[in-house]
């Protein structure tokens, strides 16, 4: 039973790591309409910006502060100089962008910081909560911290005009034209706002998988799990669906298939839910007027 | 001397070229070899998932630039090229056919990785191209009879595994076993040698087997499940990421067993210090080369010999990522093989003086272990010595272990 627990403790700490990623594809999907490949590195550049710092005596608060607005500023960035001049150009074409920005943003880290792992300091203190192993402070911080991202993003996008234009732009360009918004620095403000979600989320996950220029690799196809079960259009989903893939895989890693093919599994719960129900557990489908 | 088929066709092209080769009988040439120069190749992945161990490939450039500018072997210098095939096998074979049938190197050298070289390994024996001391740990590189193109250098997972079986058994005598290993060609041939050192009776304690794919993000459930086995004595298989998880979760959960590690995660700079040293006190792991945190070593002449060269040639890299000892070392081996070739510098020569190494000694490598080689033996380092991890050194205990490998 304890064991049972502790898998469900240490499942629950994945899963807010493959959470936060998801938030992050989320954003830019609801934004943009597309799926960020670049995400991921993009996190993990952001996090060595904030490592550096540190490292060069910076307090930890002032670090991650200054990373999360560094890193609104280069998704704002990215979105203007890369990105803007695609705008018409066919889903494919942005596919290899997003390809080569994540092959540039992990040879960039090799190069300045070099591939062997560091150590990235935690906010939360390494104490358990109840002195048995069970639950430490730095995962219950990670869980916390992604919920209020998620409280916080819900209200963005629900209840202020800003998010309401952020959506109609990335839904139906035409018509927001029409309407008055200013549909492609919405989508600039998208970037900025998913690299700086990002951020947190890659400075949230180095303490636990230490950091180093594949950090985000592995996880990030955890993430698409997540947002892809829980409903890539849909914030609450996908870190529903991060914590649900993550308690999934270790309890069927450590009961049922082996730890093997806790990837596979994760895959297959991916292609199940597609085939069932394409917009996802907690998704609403959406019908497009063409 | 023997001279083949192709070497003479070459040589006889040359005398109708140039007219005057035949007055050089005496040297026996084979692809990519002049009077001044000799031509090798690599594949190394300084991008990607394994670019850590770029380090070892970009040291030993450096150091075939410094054995050029003293004047090279036998007179000739080295032209070294090293590609990048981010350790992605399809690219290593395209990388490796280019660099055999377009650059015409004489041998491969020191490529890196598993997989990559298997996915070489037949096209060198098919085309009887040195695959000289393949930078992999895996046991299958010493197989003379059906690969006799294709020899390793470091020890073997296989002969490690034994002997942190054997070490663990003697010291634990109540032990109850657990492993995590990653789940590929590497930990499968560790767990081959941990089988056999520990025997059929020893592998009864073996309590838990838990595997982790490199795509995990973390190995916390694995180190979960190893504790609740009730594990004892945990042999630690995991690439330097994870091994750093590990130590640091076990710690976490007030995990006290007696912990080995694999010789591939051993860096203190790389995995401790990153996992913290008060995480990491008290691990075991096994040593063939000179750790370069150790005080110990400071006044030794070849830590010496090494550090002078690093800060001169090689001054980009950080001393302390331990694959500049092992490139370095290597490199120091192949410059021996060379050496002792002469100006006889065919595929087969080079093989045939590869394969007759005796009791050679090798900078930076443990006081008392010799590279020894035959025809039947392409293992040529096959002896460690255990060390502990104590403050923020590893301390050598022990005597020198060997397996032997007929």
């Amino acid at each position: 039973m304890d064991f049972f627990v502790q898998q469900i403790a240490a499942g629950l700490t994945s899963g807010a790591i493959y959470a936060c990623v998801a938030l992050g594809l989320v954003m830019i999907y609801v934004s943009t309409d597309h799926i960020n490949f670049a995400q991921g590195e993009m996190a993990m550049f952001a996090t060595y910006l904030a490592w550096a710092m540190i490292d060069a005596g910076l307090p930890y608060w002032i670090a991650f502060g200054l990373t999360v607005a560094v890193a609104f500023a280069g998704g704002l960035f990215i979105q203007r100089v890369v990105l803007k001049p695609l705008e018409n150009a066919p889903v494919l074409a942005l596919v290899v962008c997003f390809i080569a920005l994540l092959s540039i943003f992990n040879a960039l880290a090799g190069m300045i910081w070099s591939y062997t792992i560091k150590q990235f300091p935690s906010p939360f203190p390494a104490r358990d909560v109840f002195g048995n192993g069970l639950v430490s402070v730095q995962q219950l911080g990670v869980v916390a911290v992604t919920l209020v991202m998620l409280g916080l993003l819900t209200v963005f996008f629900r209840y202020t005009t800003l998010g309401l234009a952020m959506r109609a732009a990335a839904q139906n360009a035409t018509s927001a034209r029409l309407m008055g918004v200013r549909v492609s620095w919405m989508l600039a403000l998208g970037w900025g706002l998913a690299a700086a979600i990002g951020a947190i989320a890659g400075m949230l996950v180095a303490p636990i998988v230490f950091l180093d220029p594949n950090m985000m690799t592995g996880i990030l196809v955890y993430g698409f799990a997540g947002a892809l079960v829980g409903g890539i259009g849909n914030p609450l989903g996908a870190v529903a669906g991060g914590f649900i893939v993550g308690v999934l895989e270790n309890l069927v890693g450590s009961y049922v298939i082996g730890n093997e093919l806790k990837l596979t599994f994760a895959l297959i719960v991916v292609v199940g839910v597609l085939l069932l129900k394409p917009a996802g557990i907690f998704g609403r489908v959406i019908v497009k007027r063409v | 001397m023997q001279i083949n088929r192709r070497t003479a066709l070459l040589g006889a092209a040359a005398i109708g070229v140039a007219g005057t080769r035949h007055a050089r009988a005496a040297k026996n040439y084979g692809p990519g070899v002049t009077d001044t120069e000799i031509k090798i190749g690599q594949t190394m992945p300084y991008s990607g998932n394994a670019s850590a161990y770029g380090v070892a490939g970009r040291t030993q450039a450096a150091f075939f630039r410094m054995i050029n500018d003293q004047g090279g072997i036998n007179g000739r210098k080295i032209n070294f090229i090293s590609l990048d095939d981010g350790y992605s096998p399809p690219k290593t074979v395209e990388l490796t056919r280019q660099l055999v049938e377009r650059d015409q190197v004489l041998l491969m050298f020191y490529s890196l990785g598993t997989q990559t070289n298997t996915a070489i390994h037949k096209y060198m024996n098919q085309k009887k191209v040195p695959q000289l001391f393949v930078a992999t740990g895996a046991s299958k590189w010493g197989n003379p009879k059906a690969y006799p193109w294709t020899m390793g250098w470091s020890p073997d997972y296989h002969t490690e595994g034994a002997i942190h079986a054997r070490a663990i058994l003697e010291a634990v005598p109540d032990a109850k076993i657990g492993i995590l290993r990653q789940n590929d060609d590497m930990g499968n041939d560790y767990l081959d040698g941990i089988k056999e050192g520990l025997g059929a009776d020893g592998w009864k304690r073996v309590v838990a087997d838990a595997t982790y794919e490199v795509t995990d993000p973390t190995v916390d459930s694995q180190i979960l499940q190893l504790r609740n086995a009730g594990v004892n004595a945990f042999l630690n298989v995991s690439t330097p990421k994870f091994a750093a998880q590990a130590i640091k979760k076990a710690a976490e959960i007030g995990w006290k067993p007696k912990h080995h590690l694999m010789s591939v995660s051993a860096s203190v700079g790389a995995v401790l210090r990153p996992a913290g040293f008060e995480n990491a006190q008290g691990i075991v792991t096994a040593q063939y080369a000179k750790d370069v945190s150790d005080p110990a070593w400071a006044n030794a002449p070849d830590y010496k010999e090494w550090k002078a060269f690093m800060d001169k040639w090689n001054p980009t890299i950080n001393p302390f990522e331990g694959s500049s000892v092992t490139g370095y070392a290597s490199a120091v081996t192949l410059v021996h093989v060379l050496t002792q070739c002469g100006d006889d510098l065919t595929r087969e020569n080079v093989m045939k003086q590869a394969a007759s190494m005796h009791q050679l000694a090798i900078p930076m490598l443990l006081p008392g272990i010799k590279l020894n080689t035959s025809p039947t033996d392409y293992y040529p380092i096959q002896s460690v010595q255990l060390a502990r991890f104590e403050t923020d050194h590893w301390v050598l205990f022990g005597e020198l272990q060997s397996r032997d490998v007929a």
